[in-house]
C-alpha cells in the first residue's frame, strides 16, 4: 500500500475530498437540498463497510462473500436494543461491534479451514444462514424488518438525531476507521497478513501459524463492518433482513474491486462510485441494473486497477516538476511493496 | 552423549500404493553437511516435505535434538529451528525483497500480534534483514519487488530468508536448480562458506557440488535408502552404481578422475 | 408423530433434493472441469422457466414446452459461454464471482424486460395435475413424482455418460488434471463449451420442473443457488456423486427439519421455546449441517483426487 504523503497528488486529492465532505453540511444548509446529505452518509458508511472488506479481501487475500452479514448484524444490534427501549448509544454501538466480531470468531474458524472457492461460498451461506434466522424471527418483523424509532443516543454527550449531526458521527467514524485500517496494514500484524496472502506456503515455512492470524483480521473485519452496521441501521431508522441479502455482499466486493483491491482509500472511492452510479442510471431507466451488471463485468474484463489504478495513471498525467519528482521519489522508496 | 540434531526413524509415506518414503532412516550431526542424492523420483522432495512439516508421514518418527517433533505443523517447527528452501522458487513475489526477509525475521523477533506500529520503521527487524541480504549478496536490491529479480537472486533470496530465521537446521531443497554454471558456483562457495555455523540437510541433483560440499551422503532410490556414508565410501559403493547407471551415470567422471 | 405426513414430507423432501441435484450437478461439474466458480448457474435456472413458461402458452403443452426449453436454455449458455465466461477462465475466482455476478443483474433485469415484472405459471396437463395414492392412505402429487422421476433418471443418465463415454472420460480427466487433457491434444475451448451448455440445460431443466409449482419469477433461482452451493460445498466440489449424496441429504433434512423439528424441541424445552426457536432454527439447519461436515471435512464429504 502507498504511503499517503500530504505533497502527493494523492494527498492533494484526498484533502479536498476531505474538505468538501466537511463543508457540504453547509452547502446543503444554504441550498436545502438533502438529498446530498443523505448520498454522502449513505456513501460513507459503505465505504467504511468496503474497508473492512478490503483489509480481509485485498490485503488478506481471503475472498469473503459474506460481509453483509455484519452490516446486519451491526444493525439489528441497534434495531432490537431500541424495540426493548434501549436506545443507549453506548450499549448499542459496543454491542454491534461484539456481536459482529462474535460471529466472524465463530464462522471464521470453519471458513478459514477451507481455501480458495470453498471459502467464497461457505462464507455466502454463512451470512445466508443469518439472513434466514433473521426473517424467520417474526418478533423483529420478520421479513419486513423493523423501524427504529430513535436513534442511538450518548447520555447528551453527542447528538445524532438530527441529520447533520450524524453526518459528522458518520464522516468522523470513516477517518477513524481509515487510520486505524491504515496502522493496522503497516504493522507486523498487516505485515503478517500480506505475507500470507502473497505466499501462505512460505509463511508457515517460515515459521507463521497463518490460521491464527488470519482469524483475527478476519475479526477485526468483521468488527469494523459491524460499527459500519450499526451506523447504518441509525441512517436508514430501519432493520430488515435485505441488509445481508447475498447480493448485498456481492456489491461490497464489487465496490472494493472497482476502487482497487489492497489500497487504503480504494474502497472508498469505490463506494462513492457505486452510490453514485446507482443514482445517476437508475435516473436514466427502469433496466439500469443491466447497464450495472455490464459494467461490473467490463470492469472485470477489462480494467481491474479499480479507480486507485486510474488515479495513478491520471497522476502520471500531471504535469510539473515537483509532481513528477515527488512521484518518482515515491516510487523508488523502500517501504513501497506493491506499485 | 548429546541426540543426534535430526534423527528419523522408519519413516514411511505411500501416495495411492507408492511408497516414496520407504522405511527411511536417517541422522544428521550437529555441524555437518549432509546430502541427500538419488534418481528422479527418489523422494527426495518427498523427504524434505516431511522433515519441514508440510507432508504427515504415515509412520515412523523424525527426533530434533531428542524431541519428536512428527505430530508438530512446518510452522512449529519452524520456531525449533528448522528452517527450508523450496526447489520451486517460493517467495512473496509481490513484496519487496526486504519485506520478504523482514517477515522471516519478524517470526522470531517477539509476536507478531501488533497492530499499531510501522514493522516496516522497526530496527529490529530491519537490522537482521539487511544484514542476512548483505550475506547473500542482494543488499543492493533490497527494494526491488521480489518478482522483478532474475531466478538465480530468487535462490539467493530463498537462502536469505531461511537464514534470517536463525536455524539451527537448514533444509536446502536443490539449492542450485535452474542456475547457470557460474551461480552454480558461487552458491557451492556460499554453502561452503556457511559450513560448521550452520548444519545442513542439502539436497541437490548436481553431483560435483555434493562432493565437494558434503561430509556425509545418502543415497535414495525409489524412497529406499540404498546407502549411507562418507563421500568415498558412497563413490565406490556398488549398489549406488547399480541405481544410477542408465540415469546419465553422474558418478563415472568422478571415477575416472 | 403422523406416519402419512412423515412419508409425504420424506418424497418433498425427496423432491427438492433432485431439483437441488440438477442445479447442483451442473455447478460441480462446471467447477471441476474448468475451475470456474459460476454465480450465475441460478439465472439459466430462472431462464429455464420462462422459456417453458412462455412455450406451454403458445403450444399449450407442457411437455412440447420442456423440450423445446432445453436446446434453448443451452443455447443461452453457449451463448454466454462464448461471450463472457470463456475470457475468465485464466482469471483468479475472484474475477469468476463478480463477472457472474454482474451477469445475474444483467439476467434479472433482461428478464424483467422480456417478460415484464409479473411472475409466470404454468399450467399442467390434467394427466400431471392431479394426485395419485402410492401407499394406503398416502396420496402425493403427481407432478412431485414426475419431479422425482427425471431427477433420477438425469443422475442415472449423467452417471453414464461420465463413466461410460469418451466424453465423460474427458470430463473425469478434466476434472482432475487439466493440463494432460490439453496435452493429448483434446480440443478444450469446445470441451469446455460443451460442459458449460450442458450445466445450463439442467438447470434450466430443474427451473422447468419446479414452476408449474412455484410459477417462474424474476430472481427465482438467486435463493436456491446459495443452497446449490451448500450441496457441492458439502458434497466436495467437483464430485457428481458427492453432489447427488449432499443434494438428497439436503433436501431431506431441509423439508424434514421445517415440519418436525418443533415437534422434536418440545421433548427438550417448553412448547412455547420450541415454537418460537423452531423456524429460525429450522431455516438455519442446512449451514449448520454444512458448517458441521466442514469442520471434519474441510474438502466435503467426497473430495476430488489431485486437487
Amino acid at each position: 500500500m502507498d504511503r499517503i504523503t500530504a505533497f502527493s497528488p494523492r494527498g492533494w486529492s484526498m484533502t479536498v475530498a476531505l474538505s468538501l465532505l466537511a463543508l457540504l453540511p453547509i452547502y446543503v444548509a444554504v441550498t436545502g437540498q438533502t438529498f446530498y446529505l443523505d448520498l454522502a452518509s449513505r456513501l460513507m458508511i459503505l465505504g467504511m463497510a468496503a474497508v473492512s472488506l478490503n483489509l480481509i479481501l485485498g490485503n488478506g487475500g481471503m475472498i469473503s462473500f459474506g460481509h453483509a452479514a455484519y452490516l446486519g448484524i451491526g444493525a439489528y444490534c441497534v434495531g432490537i436494543p431500541a424495540y426493548y427501549g434501549i436506545y443507549d448509544g453506548l450499549i448499542q454501538i459496543p454491542l454491534a461491534v461484539a456481536c459482529s466480531a462474535l460471529f466472524a470468531l465463530v464462522t471464521g474458524a470453519i471458513c478459514l479451514r477451507t481455501k480458495g472457492v470453498y471459502f467464497i461460498m461457505i462464507t455466502m451461506a454463512f451470512t445466508q444462514m443469518v439472513f434466514y434466522g433473521f426473517v424467520s424471527m417474526e418478533e423483529f418483523g420478520g421479513d419486513d424488518g423493523l423501524v427504529i424509532d430513535l436513534r442511538s443516543q450518548f447520555a447528551g454527550l453527542l447528538d445524532i438525531e438530527g441529520a447533520t449531526g450524524l453526518y459528522y458521527f458518520i464522516l468522523i467514524s470513516l477517518l477513524a476507521v481509515l487510520f486505524l485500517v491504515y496502522r493496522i496494514t503497516r504493522s507486523r500484524f498487516g505485515m503478517v497478513i500480506e505475507g500470507a496472502r502473497a505466499n501462505e506456503r512460505r509463511m508457515q515455512a517460515i515459521g507463521y501459524d497463518t490460521y491464527r492470524y488470519r482469524l483475527v483480521c478476519y475479526v477485526i473485519a468483521g468488527a469494523i463492518c459491524g460499527y459500519a452496521g450499526a451506523l447504518l441501521g441509525n441512517f436508514t431508522h430501519f432493520i430488515s433482513p435485505e441488509m445481508m441479502d447475498w447480493t448485498a455482499s456481492g456489491e461490497l466486493i464489487f465496490m472494493v474491486v472497482l476502487g482497487g483491491t489492497g489500497t487504503l482509500f480504494g474502497p472508498v472511492l469505490g463506494a462513492a462510485a457505486f452510490v453514485l452510479l446507482e443514482e445517476w442510471l437508475s435516473t436514466i431507466t427502469i433496466y439500469w441494473q443491466f447497464l450495472f451488471g455490464a459494467l461490473l463485468i467490463a470492469v472485470v474484463l477489462f480494467w481491474r486497477g479499480g479507480i486507485n489504478g486510474f488515479v495513478d495513471w491520471a497522476a502520471d498525467q500531471i504535469p510539473g516538476r515537483i509532481i513528477t519528482r515527488t512521484r518518482d521519489w515515491i516510487r523508488r522508496a523502500p517501504w513501497r511493496q506493491r506499485s | 552423549m548429546a541426540p543426534a540434531l535430526l534423527t528419523v526413524e522408519n519413516l514411511n509415506k505411500s501416495f495411492g500404493g507408492i511408497a516414496a518414503t520407504d522405511h527411511v532412516d536417517l541422522i544428521v550431526e550437529a555441524g555437518e553437511i549432509h546430502a541427500v542424492i538419488g534418481p528422479n523420483g527418489a523422494g527426495k522432495t518427498t523427504l524434505v516435505a516431511q522433515l519441514s512439516g508440510e507432508l504427515r508421514p504415515d509412520g515412523g518418527e523424525i527426533k530434533f535434538v531428542g524431541q519428536n517433533i512428527t505430530p508438530l505443523a512446518a510452522h512449529a517447527r519452524a520456531h525449533l529451528g528448522i528452517a527450508r528452501t523450496f526447489q520451486i522458487t517460493n517467495l512473496m513475489l509481490d513484496m519487496t525483497v526486504r519485506d520478504n526477509v523482514a517477515l522471516a525475521v519478524q517470526a522470531y523477533a517477539g509476536h507478531s500480534f501488533r497492530f499499531w506500529a510501522d514493522a516496516r520503521c522497526e530496527e529490529r527487524l530491519v537490522e537482521p534483514a539487511m544484514a542476512a541480504l548483505a550475506r547473500v549478496g542482494l543488499a543492493d536490491r533490497a527494494g526491488s519487488i521480489a518478482r522483478a529479480m532474475s531466478h538465480g537472486e530468487h535462490r539467493q533470496l530463498e537462502i536469505a530468508i531461511a537464514l534470517a530465521t536463525e536455524p539451527r537446521l537448514l533444509l536446502l531443497d536443490e539449492p542450485m536448480a535452474g542456475m547457470g554454471v557460474e551461480e552454480a558456483q558461487s552458491m557451492v562457495a556460499f554453502l561452503d562458506g556457511l559450513k560448521g555455523e550452520k548444519t545442513m540437510l542439502l539436497v541437490e541433483h548436481d553431483m560435483d557440488a555434493v562432493f565437494a560440499l558434503a561430509d556425509r551422503i545418502t543415497v535414495l532410490v525409489h524412497g529406499k535408502v540404498i546407502a549411507s556414508g562418507a563421500p568415498d565410501e558412497i563413490r565406490g559403493d556398488a549398489a549406488v552404481r547399480r541405481a544410477y547407471l542408465g540415469d546419465e551415470g553422474p558418478l563415472s567422471n568422478e571415477e575416472s578422475g | 408423530m403422523d406416519w402419512t405426513l412423515f412419508v409425504t414430507q420424506m418424497l418433498n423432501g425427496l423432491q427438492l433434493g433432485v431439483l437441488l441435484f440438477l442445479l447442483a450437478s451442473g455447478l460441480t461439474l462446471i467447477f471441476g472441469v474448468m475451475d470456474f466458480v459460476n454465480l450465475a448457474h441460478g439465472s439459466l435456472y430462472m431462464v429455464g422457466a420462462y422459456f417453458c413458461a412462455s412455450l406451454t402458452d403458445f403450444t399449450g403443452s407442457f411437455v412440447l414446452a420442456v423440450l423445446l426449453a432445453l436446446p434453448l436454455t443451452a443455447l443461452v449458455g453457449l451463448a454466454v459461454e462464448f461471450i463472457v465466461i470463456r475470457r475468465l477462465y485464466a482469471r483468479d475466482h475472484l474475477d469468476h464471482v463478480l463477472a457472474t455476478f454482474g451477469l445475474i443483474l444483467c439476467f434479472d433485469t433482461a428478464v424483467q424486460f422480456l417478460w415484464g415484472p409479473e411472475g409466470m405459471a404454468i399450467a399442467l396437463p390434467a394427466v400431471l395435475d392431479g394426485q395419485v395414492e402410492i401407499l394406503p392412505e398416502i396420496v402425493f402429487p403427481t407432478f412431485r413424482l414426475l419431479i422425482i422421476a427425471v431427477g433420477l433418471v438425469v443422475a442415472l443418465g449423467l452417471y453414464v455418460v461420465v463413466t461410460r463415454t469418451r466424453a465423460g472420460m474427458l470430463i473425469r480427466a478434466g476434472a482432475s488434471n487439466r493440463t494432460m487433457v490439453a496435452a493429448l491434444g483434446i480440443d478444450i475451448q469446445r470441451l469446455f463449451a460443451l460442459v458449460f451448455a450442458a450445466g445450463s440445460a439442467m438447470a434450466g431443466l430443474a427451473g422447468m420442473m419446479i414452476a408449474p409449482i412455484t410459477e417462474a419469477s424474476i430472481g427465482m433461482g438467486n435463493e436456491i443457488i446459495i443452497i446449490a452451493f451448500v450441496v457441492i460445498i458439502i458434497g466436495g466440489i467437483g464430485s457428481i456423486k458427492g453432489a447427488f449424496v449432499a443434494a438428497v441429504l439436503v433436501g431431506l433434512i431441509d423439508t424434514m427439519g421445517r415440519s418436525f423439528l418443533d415437534t422434536l424441541l418440545k421433548v427438550v424445552v417448553s412448547d412455547q421455546n420450541a415454537e418460537t426457536a423452531a423456524p429460525a432454527l429450522s431455516a438455519m439447519l442446512i449451514y449448520i449441517l454444512m458448517a458441521a461436515i466442514l469442520a471434519f471435512q474441510p474438502q466435503g464429504l467426497f473430495p476430488p483426487k489431485g486437487r
